[in-house]
């Protein structure tokens, strides 16, 4: 029965195909460690976050009027209404959490250089619009820390010289931030954002797939045809498109080896998740903002306003800039840096394994000063505390540049012939 | 970059610091299984409080239901704005007046614990003291210049700074040391203690009235997940044996 | 890759084991998407018992209600009206009322608690439009017969009891829905009498 529908669906569509090539014969490295998860974990995060914002969106209004009632409509009037909330409010912050670890990979492995520079760029896309999704969103429940945090970010628009304050005012809609504003952010939200960040996403596996996986060895599991002697193959089947053009060694079929190993994962990862669900939801005022259950109010600004916690990376970074439109280049030049990591790092060893301690060092510097600045950006900006985002900003930037000026002739050690797992 | 190391960690205390209140806050010790803790908070509230203070985003019958109190039983002793049970808490009072008469919006407080936190609540309840340059004859050590009366003091008495003198730096200054009632209230000073812990429990309950069953959903979920999570590591395990 | 021999058993049971557990997850997870498509408690608060005032209704008179959203009247009938749903059950569909249109207590001749007073949702139960009340001048509509309903989209007939006629679109009676008398001048309607 079962055989008799899938022969009749694979006469009109791929469908075991598809299933073969990206799953249950796809080569993966079969040395992935933990690292690899957030992909996956990435992967889950954005359906519940499609599933959980479609269901908001029936009980959500988006009016000035309306909005910050609506979402205590949500949290006391609708059955689980709370519980979608909280999954859709964590989930922005799951998002962030699993993206930078992941990128923080490609990083350490070298994902990113020659031949994956485009899953590389689709990946920075994805990143841009995840942070335009999530900055928009952020505006809906129209709270306190909603209406002066878009004040504040698109403020950063009027640094740009001449069509500045037009600019901001053609975002706003309006003099102020209001309804107008809170609409299209709305429609952006949840129609136009979720769609380009589904298409990147499916871009992104494409190019993946299309290459292959990198691994934490760095190096190629894929050997010209015919280099590898029959019995040093692995014992499982791969799809010929795979085969026929390539010797694939040290890999296994993703599905099920790694699915199951993901499925793992995420079950560790639910528990935190559902930690921050259940038992955590403001996650001590870093997911969900104190003042942020005070409705919007034009006329008071909180004491103290702050990004949400996946932005203030950046924010410390444009705060460290004394002057308004250098600060925004910055900001913005600090994403299109790690944009050109694959032009930048000119090295050829992949990775951190077998690069040299300088390069350890650099990456380590740059981890340290990614997550001090983003703790700075969620403080008030103290003269100490400037003069620390700014430090911090200049061992950011320094980790490109040296990067540029080392790699070429890097002390590496030798990269073995094939993966080093056991 | 070790030097750099200890500066940030001598640092990051003075940054969080900085960033304190300067009236250090009472615990509030909020039990919300303590249903009769609740309904005095609620009674509390609704006398003292409303005729000014909406809960709007909370309703009465859901209050009566969480807290444990017969609908008609509410209906009698907690209504009085002429609302319907299953009507949002609301009162009668024009906010335009209402601006005029206080200077500023009068907030609604369904959410206030979760702004605030419930130790500012219960501390502020209780840092009220006399001082006649206000408009209202008194003042707020927790929320200075705040633009309410003191409605509680027909419980509390009227309440007044307290200094000490102490020694410091050689010279005698006097230091502020709490706040005392001149007794006249209807309640001892413990007695208005735990009436303003109960207030805050109930407020902290408005704030997130799924808050029990959401922990007791937790639990369940924590549950599960321990047995998927062994599984899928079995299931992982034994799969990977192929591999060896 | 040595090819030390599987544990087909072990291998099937913890991979049953392990879909089971995982299905059971997502049915779980699926439940709060399903139940926040239930009436919501403003909803329900709004759909909430209502009380209707009959101390001033005229005998003949209809007061209509909104319960739920829908129209409720409550019909006072004369002595008249009481008298002429006797004579008419030949041409009606479901005289007894044997349809589950009432609750048990309104299941008689007059489909209603006290003779004098009928409560229904005013519905017609054809396509949901709301009857016309004809107090006089039901005649026009059935030979023979003063009062009744008469439903002007498709032409449905009910008498004074809400109880159909014979040879129209309606298939039932109208629906009585659950009341009682708190005293003798109100009705709550939306609740049976000893329900909390």
């Amino acid at each position: 029965m079962f055989k008799r529908f899938v022969e009749w669906m694979d006469a009109r569509i791929p469908m075991t195909k598809t299933w073969n090539i990206h799953l249950a014969q796809y080569p993966a490295p079969k040395n992935f460690n933990m690292w690899y998860v957030f992909g996956f974990l990435a992967t889950i995060v954005l359906i519940n976050q499609i599933l959980t914002g479609v269901w908001l969106t029936m009980n959500y209004v988006p009016s000035a009027e309306g909005a910050f009632a609506s979402v205590e409509y949500i949290m006391r009037d609708v059955e689980y209404g709370w519980l979608l909330r909280y999954m859709h409010s964590t989930g922005a912050s799951a998002f962030f959490v699993v993206v930078y670890l992941h990128m923080f990979r490609g990083m350490m492995y070298g994902s990113y250089q020659k031949p994956r520079e485009l899953i590389w760029l689709f990946g920075m896309f994805i990143f841009l619009v995840l942070m335009a999704e999530a900055f928009m969103g952020y505006l809906l429940p129209w709270g306190q820390m909603s209406y002066w945090g878009a004040q504040v970010i698109i403020s950063l628009f009027g640094a740009i010289p001449v069509i500045g304050d037009d600019l901001t005012l053609w975002i706003r809609g309006d003099y102020v931030i209001s309804g107008a504003t809170l609409n299209r952010f709305f429609a952006l939200h949840v129609i136009a954002l979720p769609l380009v960040l589904v298409i990147l996403v499916f871009l992104h596996i494409v190019a993946l797939h299309e290459v292959g996986s990198n691994n934490p060895d760095g190096i190629d599991t894929k050997k010209p045809k015919g280099s590898v002697p029959d019995e040093e193959k692995p014992k499982f089947k791969f799809h010929e498109r795979f085969t026929n053009k390539k010797d694939i060694v040290d890999s296994i079929p993703f599905f099920p080896y790694y699915i199951i190993k993901d499925l793992f994962g995420f079950g560790v990862f639910l528990f935190l998740f559902c930690y921050v669900i259940f038992f955590n939801p403001e996650m001590g005022g870093f997911f969900l903002e104190p003042p942020n259950f005070e409705p919007a109010n034009p006329l008071k600004t909180p004491e103290h306003i702050a990004p949400v916690w996946y932005f203030t990376p950046f924010y410390a970074i444009l705060r460290a800039v004394p002057d308004k439109l250098f600060g925004v280049i910055l900001m913005f030049a600090a994403i299109v840096f790690l944009a050109l990591l694959p032009w930048l790092d000119r090295g050829r060893v992949r990775s951190i394994r077998y690069r040299s301690l300088l390069h350890k060092l650099n990456l380590g510097v740059f981890a340290i000063s990614f997550v001090v600045l983003g703790y700075l950006g969620t403080q008030p900006a103290t003269p100490v505390a400037t003069i620390f985002a700014q430090i911090f900003t200049f061992l950011y930037f320094a980790f490109f540049g040296l990067l540029w000026f080392y790699s070429k002739r890097e002390k590496t050690k030798p990269v073995p012939e094939r993966v080093t797992s056991k | 970059m070790k030097k750099l190391l200890i500066a940030l960690v001598t640092l990051v205390p003075s940054l969080v610091f900085a960033a304190g209140p300067e009236v250090p806050l009472d615990k509030a010790e909020v039990d919300l299984h303590d249903k009769a803790s609740l309904q005095r908070g609620a009674q509390l509230y609704m006398n003292y409080c409303l005729g000014c203070h909406q809960l709007q985003y909370h309703r009465y019958n859901r209050t009566f239901e969480d807290l444990g109190i017969p609908q008609e039983l509410g209906e009698e002793n907690l209504q009085f704005t002429g609302n319907k049970a299953g009507d949002r808490i609301t009162n009668n009072m024009n906010p335009e007046s209402a601006a005029n008469w206080f200077g500023t919006a009068v907030p609604d407080l369904t959410n206030v614990a979760r702004v605030r936190g419930a130790d500012w609540i219960y501390t502020y309840l209780r840092s009220f003291y006399k001082d006649d340059s206000r408009p209202f004859g008194v003042n707020n050590a927790v929320f200075p210049n705040v633009g309410m009366p003191h409605v509680l003091q027909e419980l509390q008495g009227l309440p007044e700074k307290t200094y000490e003198e102490r020694l410091i730096d050689g010279e005698m200054e006097d230091v502020y040391v709490g706040i005392e009632t001149d007794g006249s209230g209807r309640l001892s000073e413990s007695e208005y203690d735990q009436a303003m812990l109960d207030l805050t429990a109930f407020l902290v309950y408005t704030g997130e009235p799924m808050l029990l069953e959401q922990r007791r959903i937790g639990w369940f979920v924590f549950g599960f997940l321990l047995v998927f999570t062994i599984l899928a590591w079995l299931l992982k395990k034994e799969f990977w044996k192929d591999l060896k | 890759m040595s090819n030390a021999p599987v544990d087909k058993g072990r291998r099937r049971f913890l991979t049953v084991a392990t879909s089971v557990v995982g299905g059971a997850g997502a049915v779980a997870v699926a439940v709060p998407f399903i139940a926040s498509w239930n009436p919501s408690a403003k909803a329900k608060n709004a759909g909430a018992p209502v009380e209707v005032n009959i101390r001033k209704a005229e005998p003949g008179q209809l007061v209509r209600v909104k319960w739920r959203g829908k129209p409720v009247w409550v019909v006072r009938r004369t002595p008249d009206m009481l008298e002429e749903l006797g004579d008419i059950e030949d041409k009606l569909r479901d005289p007894n009322s044997q349809e589950p249109q009432q609750p048990p207590y309104a299941a008689n001749q007059y489909r209603s608690i006290k003779e004098e007073f009928f409560v229904a949702v005013g519905i017609c139960t054809h396509l949901g439009c709301s009857p016309s009340y004809l107090a006089s001048g039901m005649g026009e509509h059935v030979e023979g017969v003063e009062s009744g309903f008469f439903c002007p989209c498709h032409g449905s007939k009910f008498d004074v009891a809400g109880r159909v006629f014979q040879g129209v679109p309606a298939p039932l009676n109208l629906v009585v829905p659950p009341h009682y008398f708190i005293d003798d001048n109100t009705i709550l309607v939306g609740e049976d009498k000893g329900q909390a």
